[in-house]
C-alpha cells in the first residue's frame, strides 16, 4: 500500500530531508513538500549583503528546482495540522493526508513582539539583516554612515545562527576601517547573555576579539522597547543604550500555523521533539528538523544538515516498524567571519562546548582561532550548500557525530 | 556537588547557587533566598510566579525563559522585572528552587 510522507517547509531541512528520503525509500512511499513560495534563500549569505559583499539576487534560487524528481511540490501556505485525523490543511482550503509528517518550517522573525521595534524609524534608523529586505535596506544605510554610534542588539534567544550578530560587528569594524571612518564611529554589541556567547571558552575568545577590535560589549541587557525616533534601546531594567543606527535581531518564533495546530508546538510555536531521535512529543508519526524544533542546539544550517542523517534513518525505521535510532548528539559547526579575509571555526554538541584545536582531526582547520583558511571555508560553504548539502550528499570528512580527535579538552583560561 | 544550609535545611546546589534537587525546596527556604537577593517580602504576585516556575519545571524539565513567562504566567514582562529586578528568569528560578533554566544557544 502506498504511504504518504508529507514534508512541511522546503528550506534547508525540508529540501535535504526530501532528497535523501527519495534516494533511500522505495517508490511506494509518496513524498510531498509544501512551501509558501518559490524563493529559497541561502540565509548565511544575508550577513554579507549589508557590506556589499553579496547581492540579494545571488543568494536566492528556485525552491522547486532544488528538489529531485519523484518528489511532489505544493506551493501553498499551511493553515494548520490536525494530528488526530493526520491531515494538513492548506490556506486554499485543500487538504493533504499523511502517514508520516515532517515539520521543517523553520523560524520566523517577530519584530512586532518588541514594543516600538517595527514602529517609527523601522527600516530608516533601525534595521535587521535577518531578512532579505532588511539586509538590502541596511546596505544603503551603512554606505552613508560616516559618524556616530552603531548599536547591534540581540533582543533575546533563541535566534538563528547565534554567532551572526557578532560576525556583523567584526565585519562592520573592517568595513568602516576600509572606508577610513572607523575613528568617528562607535561600535556597540548589546546582548541579553552574560557574555559575548553562551559557551564559556568561546565566549571568552569572542569577547577578546571584540575588545581587540574596539567594539564595546554590553551584557545582560533585556530589550523592553526600541525607540527608533529618539534612537535608543530601553531595557526592562531601565538601562538605556542610545544609537544613531540600530541593527536589531528581532525575537524568533516557530511558524504561526504551528500555534493553530492543537498539541503540535510549545509556547513559542517550536515543536518539542526528543533531542536524540527528532520524534515529536505530540505524536509518534510526526518528526521535526532544523529551526522548527525545540532542541537545545543552535538554530543553524549545519545542525539541520547533521540532523538530516538521523531524521532519514528514523523515518525509514518508523515506516518499517523498527525502533528509532537515538543518535543525534547536538553537533553544530559554524564559521565565524572576523573580517580582513579571516574567520574562526567552532565545533560543538550538546555535551561539549566549542574548544580550541583542529577540525576534524589534529591536522585540519584551526578551531577558535582566526585564519584565512577558515574564511575560505565559509565562502566555499555556499557552493557546498547548493551542490552537496541540499541534494543530501555527505560532505567528505564531516559526519553527523562531533569528532573529538583534534580538540584540546584541557584549555588554559 | 556543593551543598548549603538555608532556613535550617541542607540542600544541593550548583556553583552558581541554583538547586539541583528541586524536591528539597520549601516556602521558608524561598523566603530566606528572596531576602538574600534583596526582596524583603514575597507578595502574592511573587508566589504566583514562583509556583508557575516550579510547575513548568516539573512538566517540561526546564524553567521558562522571561519571554515565555510573559506570555503564559499571567504576569507581564514589565511586572516580572519589577518583582525580580535582577532578571526574572534566573532570579525567580533560584528562589523557586529549580535548576538554572537551560539557556538556548
Ligand atoms: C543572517 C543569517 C545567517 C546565518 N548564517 C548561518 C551560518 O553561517 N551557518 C549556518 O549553519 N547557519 C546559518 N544560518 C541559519 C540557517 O540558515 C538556518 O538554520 C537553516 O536555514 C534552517 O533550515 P530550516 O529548514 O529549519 O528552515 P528554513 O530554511 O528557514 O525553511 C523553512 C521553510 O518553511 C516555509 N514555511 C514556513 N511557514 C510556512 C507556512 N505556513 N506555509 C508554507 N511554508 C512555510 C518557509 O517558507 C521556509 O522555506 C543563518 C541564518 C541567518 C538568518
Amino acid at each position: 500500500m502506498t504511504k504518504q510522507v508529507v514534508i512541511l517547509g522546503g528550506g534547508t531541512g525540508g529540501t535535504l530531508g526530501a532528497n535523501r528520503l527519495r534516494r533511500e525509500l522505495p517508490d511506494d512511499v509518496h513524498l510531498t513538500v509544501v512551501d509558501q513560495d518559490d524563493s529559497h534563500v541561502y540565509q548565511p549569505g544575508l550577513l554579507f549583503v549589508p557590506f556589499g559583499l553579496a547581492h540579494p539576487e545571488d543568494i536566492v534560487r528556485s525552491r522547486r528546482r532544488q528538489l529531485h524528481s519523484g518528489i511532489d511540490y505544493r506551493q501553498e501556505s499551511i493553515d494548520h495540522v490536525d494530528l488526530e485525523t493526520q491531515t494538513v490543511h492548506l490556506a486554499d482550503g485543500s487538504t493533504l493526508a499523511y502517514d508520516l509528517l515532517i515539520v521543517a518550517t523553520g523560524a520566523v522573525l517577530t519584530p512586532e513582539e518588541t514594543p516600538g521595534l517595527d514602529g517609527p524609524g523601522w527600516m530608516e534608523k533601525v534595521f535587521t539583516f535577518y531578512s532579505p529586505e532588511g539586509a538590502a535596506a541596511l546596505e544603503g544605510a551603512l554606505a552613508s554612515f560616516r559618524e556616530g554610534r552603531l548599536v547591534v542588539n540581540v533582543v533575546d534567544m533563541p535566534i538563528k545562527c547565534p554567532v551572526a550578530p557578532l560576525e556583523f560587528c567584526f565585519l562592520a569594524d573592517w568595513y568602516f576601517r576600509e572606508r577610513k571612518v572607523r575613528a568617528d564611529i562607535d561600535l556597540v554589541y548589546v546582548t541579553p547573555l552574560d557574555g559575548a556567547f553562551t559557551k564559556p571558552v568561546a565566549s571568552q575568545r569572542l569577547a577578546g576579539l571584540l575588545q581587540e577590535k574596539d567594539i564595546e560589549l554590553v551584557t545582560e541587557f533585556n530589550t523592553g522597547e526600541v525607540d527608533g525616533e529618539a534612537g535608543r534601546l530601553v531595557g526592562y531594567d531601565e538601562r538605556e543604550v542610545p544609537f544613531d543606527l540600530g541593527v536589531v535581531i528581532p525575537l524568533h518564533s516557530g511558524a504561526d500555523y504551528v500555534g493553530r495546530s492543537p498539541g503540535l508546538g510549545d509556547d513559542l510555536n517550536f515543536v518539542p521533539v526528543d533531542e536524540h531521535t527528532l520524534q515529536s512529543k505530540a505524536a509518534p508519526n510526526v518528526f521535526a528538523i532544523g529551526d522548527a524544533t525545540n532542541v537545545p542546539a543552535s538554530k543553524a544550517g549545519s545542525v539541520t544538515h547533521f540532523e538530516g542523517e538521523v531524521l532519514v534513518e528514523n523515518v525509514k525505521r518508523f515506516l518499517a516498524g523498527e525502533d528509532l535510532d537515538a543518535s543525534y548528539d547536538g553537533h553544530a559547526n559554524c564559521f565565524i567571519e572576523t573580517g580582513f579575509h579571516k574567520a574562526l571555526l567552532i565545533d560543538f554538541n550538546y555535551e561539549t562546548e566549542p574548544l580550541p584545536g583542529h577540525f576534524p582531526a589534529s591536522v585540519g582547520m584551526p578551531l577558535l582561532k582566526e585564519s584565512r583558511m577558515n574564511h575560505l571555508g565559509k565562502l566555499m560553504f555556499q557552493w557546498f550548500y547548493w551542490h552537496a548539502l541540499l541534494p543530501g550528499r555527505d560532505i567528505p570528512g564531516i559526519g553527523a557525530d562531533m569528532p573529538s580527535a583534534g580538540k584540546q579538552t584541557e584549555t588554559a583560561h | 556537588m556543593p551543598t548549603r544550609t538555608i532556613a535550617g535545611a541542607t540542600v544541593d546546589v550548583n556553583d552558581e547557587g541554583f538547586f539541583t534537587e528541586p524536591e528539597q525546596w520549601n516556602e521558608d527556604i524561598a523566603t530566606e533566598l528572596a531576602a538574600e537577593s534583596g526582596i524583603d517580602e514575597l507578595t502574592p504576585d511573587h508566589w504566583k510566579v514562583l509556583e508557575f516556575m516550579r510547575s513548568e519545571y516539573f512538566e517540561k524539565g526546564t524553567g521558562p525563559t522571561v519571554r515565555v513567562l510573559g506570555k503564559t504566567s499571567g504576569v507581564t514582562v514589565k511586572e516580572l522585572y519589577q518583582l525580580f529586578p535582577k532578571g526574572p528568569a534566573k532570579m525567580a528560578a533560584k528562589i523557586a528552587g529549580i535548576p538554572k533554566p537551560r539557556g538556548c544557544i
